[in-house]
This record gives structure tokens, C-alpha cells and sequence, in this order.
């Protein structure tokens, strides 16, 4: 199977009102190219789920800025003040999200399991309308699984089988998101042969790997 | 000393050898300068690393702290997805973790993440730092700038988390919160205790060996 596409035939698959996972810390890890094309395209309505909405001219925040989103899931907004204006005036819906209660959605969701149980958020706003499970006297809130039509990673090395390989602190949320919906696509800066890297340094195997893009 | 260097110098002093520690952005990132150089303290950074570096040299765009600031890492240091981050966080891994607040009260709940109808930036990582690492310290300038109290006696503001909070440390004083309350532990050199009295709107007990801050 050739997983190596064009960014054109991979935009190709994606619609309006398409939810995707986006990898990516603040624009660290967020695959640019993917980000470009949906901008140009012009992709609408989009239920976007990712770490953070970055900065205005960076990461996904110029999907917010060219108000191609409708909703968004994330742990944090304050960098990119469009997304802040655009919840407040109702053009956006925000769902934030603890960081690690983000990861563990998406992991959930890719794992196959119906949720996880997190201390984090209880006696707060977190917590409102959630069921609370008490295990051995310890009380915690449940959180559900997490899933997408897409994810789109930003990867510094692919094989031709999607084995990959992440750089330095650009790894983020890019792993979790791989397991976690029905299509997935990888942006990376290299492509080489299957067997070039050692199956022990694989990050992400290519199973869960279904299109790979230059970079 | 400036406000933000004294809170930071005696934040430093909490530390021993070997603890992971997380710093939050603004003072607490100040803290890591003051680490004393006899101690081996990793920090963490929850965008996906320990071993944590100063600014200083900082080339890479791939490796960033949770500010999105370029930072180096130091020999020994390890990366990571964000789940295993908040496995960290949330696990009891981390020793310890600085975060500055909006409002911090008698029963040690915390506010640092949102006024309602004025900023939204989201949590982040905050709730599951607080509820997570052993000791919650906090590190913040004691008063607004306006004069008005940030510890208080119930917190007003949407709260981080519930009575996770163990340590205060502001430009004026130490507190720590115990299960009787609070307690005045240090005055900062030259601070008095009326002007403690008079920004203060929680009730505490000053301890019977106060001291002077050591900074």
C-alpha cells in the first residue's frame, strides 16, 4: 500500500464540518502545511480539537482568525486573542479542557476504553454536569473518550510503512492523536525507506498511519 | 531586591537534591535561576520534557518551554508525548510545582485560570499540576496593584482546584496552610506584620517562631 500522497489529494478527503485533531504545542509540532492548505481551500465549518488555538499567524489560530471553525476543544486560548473575541461574541463555541484530561480523552478514545477517571477538575467548573466515581475513598470525575474523523501530525520522519519519529518537545500531542481517528495524515519533514529506521526508535507505528505528505 | 527576585530566591530554597519540580510561567520560571548549585533538581516541562534548560542559547524551534519560549535542555534530559507528561504531573511524580495565582484562600483552594467575563485563557496544564505534585507552592506578588488582597478569606474567582495548595511565598511574606488554617511562617527582611494585616483578607495565625526570610 502507498501511503505517500500529495497535499492536494489529501486535502481532497477532507470536507466542511469535518472535526480534526491537530498535533501541536503553542505552533511547536502543529503540521504548518496542512494548516496552509485548509487555509487556502478554505475549509468551513470545522470542529477543531488540539492542545491550544496557538497565535494568530501561527499553528491553527489562522483557521480561527479566517473564522473557518465553528467549535473548538482545548486546554488553552489565551495566546490567540481572536479565539477569545470569537467565544465571546458566539461566532465560536470553546470547550476548554484540562491539558492532561485532553490527553487522556484522546488516548481513551484511541484505546478503545470508555473514559478515564481524573482527580483533576473536581470543586470545579471542570466538574459541572460530570459523574463522579469514588474508588477505594477516593473521589474522581469520569471523562470521556475523545475521537475524530481526522488527525493531522507534524512528524520529522516518516517511513513509507508511517513509522515515526518526532523531534525534541514538537512530539506533544502527535502520538495520542494518531490512535484516536478514522483518518489519519502525516506531514513530515523527511520520508525515507521502510527499514531505515530501527523498529526500537519508532514513536508512532505505521500501522495507525494512513497518509504521509511531504513536509 | 526586586519583589519578583525575592519571591523567586526564596522559592529556591524549598528544593532538595533530586526532586522534579514544575515551574509556571511569569515569577516561577524566575525560580530556576536561584536553585542552589549543590542541588540536582530536574524540572519538567509539560509540553513534553525533563531536564528542562535555561533560555540562554536557545536555537532550536522544535524545543520550547510550555510559554512557547525557545529553551535549551540540559544533558541527561528526556522527551515525551503528553500523555506520559500528565502521567507525570498527575502520578505523583512531581516533587513539587510553582504556579502563581489570582486569588489564594484559607482552605488552600486556588484561583489562577479565568475571570469571568473579562479572560478566558483556558487552564492548561494548572489543574492537573495542583491536584498532582506533592506540594503546591504558590509564588505571587501579595497584593494586586491596585492594593486589593489576593489571599483571601474564600476565593470569589472559579477555582484551579480544591485545598491543594501547602505554601505561599509573596514579596512580604510565608505562609503555610495547614489544617488548622493559616499560618504566617516568615516576614520578608523589612517587612512588617500590620502591613501584612492590612493586605491581607484571610485570617491566619502568625507562628510562634516567626523568622525573617533568609534571601
Amino acid at each position: 500500500m502507498n501511503k505517500i500522497i500529495t497535499m492536494q489529494a489529501a486535502l481532497e478527503r477532507i470536507s466542511d464540518n469535518a472535526t480534526i485533531m491537530f498535533g501541536g504545542f503553542l505552533g511547536v509540532g502543529t503540521p504548518e502545511a496542512f494548516v496552509d492548505a485548509l487555509v487556502e481551500k478554505k475549509v468551513n465549518n470545522l470542529t477543531v480539537i488540539a492542545n491550544d488555538t496557538a497565535f494568530p499567524d501561527k499553528g491553527i489560530g489562522r483557521l480561527i482568525v479566517n473564522k473557518q471553525v465553528k467549535k473548538v476543544i482545548a486546554s488553552h486560548i489565551g495566546t490567540n486573542p481572536e479565539t477569545g473575541r470569537q467565544m465571546h461574541s458566539g461566532e465560536v463555541e470553546v470547550e476548554l479542557v484540562p491539558q492532561g484530561t485532553l490527553a487522556e480523552r484522546i488516548r481513551a478514545g484511541g484505546a478503545g476504553l470508555g473514559g478515564v477517571l481524573t482527580p483533576t477538575g473536581l470543586g470545579t467548573v471542570v466538574a459541572e454536569g460530570k459523574q463522579t466515581v469514588v474508588v477505594d475513598g477516593r473521589e474522581y470525575l469520569l471523562e470521556k473518550p475523545l475521537l475524530a474523523e481526522f488527525a493531522l501530525l507534524k512528524a520529522q520522519t516518516a517511513d513509507e510503512k508511517g513509522n515515526l519519529i518526532f523531534r525534541r518537545s514538537a512530539r506533544n500531542f502527535n502520538p495520542l492523536i494518531a490512535t484516536a481517528a478514522n483518518t489519519v495524515m502525516v506531514e513530515a519533514q523527511e520520508i525515507v525507506p521502510a527499514g531505515s529506521i530501527d523498529p526500537d526508535d519508532v514513536m508512532v507505528p505505521g500501522i495507525f498511519v494512513d497518509y504521509i505528505v511531504q513536509g | 531586591m526586586d519583589n519578583r527576585t525575592l519571591i523567586a530566591k526564596r522559592v529556591a530554597q524549598e528544593f532538595k537534591d533530586g526532586d522534579v519540580v514544575n515551574l509556571g510561567i511569569g515569577i516561577p520560571t524566575l525560580v530556576a535561576d536561584y536553585i542552589p548549585a549543590d542541588i540536582d533538581v530536574t524540572l519538567h516541562s509539560e509540553n513534553g520534557f525533563t531536564g528542562l534548560g535555561p533560555a540562554d542559547g536557545a536555537t532550536d524551534p522544535d524545543l520550547t518551554n510550555a510559554g512557547a519560549s525557545l529553551v535549551t535542555c540540559k544533558r541527561g534530559s528526556a522527551m515525551f508525548d503528553s500523555a506520559l507528561s500528565f502521567a507525570i504531573v498527575r502520578g505523583r511524580h512531581l516533587d513539587a510545582t510553582v504556579l502563581g495565582a489570582l486569588e489564594v484562600d484559607e482552605a488552600g483552594n486556588l484561583a489562577n485560570w479565568m475571570v469571568p467575563g473579562k479572560m478566558v485563557p483556558g487552564m492548561g496544564g494548572a489543574m492537573d499540576l495542583v491536584v498532582g505534585a506533592k506540594r503546591v507552592i504558590v509564588a505571587m506578588e501579595h497584593a494586586g496593584k491596585d492594593g486589593s488582597a489576593k489571599i483571601v478569606k474564600k476565593c470569589s474567582l472559579p477555582l484551579t482546584a480544591r485545598g491543594e495548595v501547602d505554601m505561599i511565598v509573596t514579596n512580604l511574606a510565608v505562609f503555610h496552610v495547614r489544617p488548622e488554617g493559616l499560618v504566617l511562617t516568615e516576614l520578608a527582611p523589612g517587612a512588617e506584620l500590620d502591613t501584612v494585616r492590612a493586605l491581607t483578607a484571610a485570617d491566619y495565625k502568625v507562628a510562634a517562631n516567626l523568622t525573617t526570610m533568609r534571601v
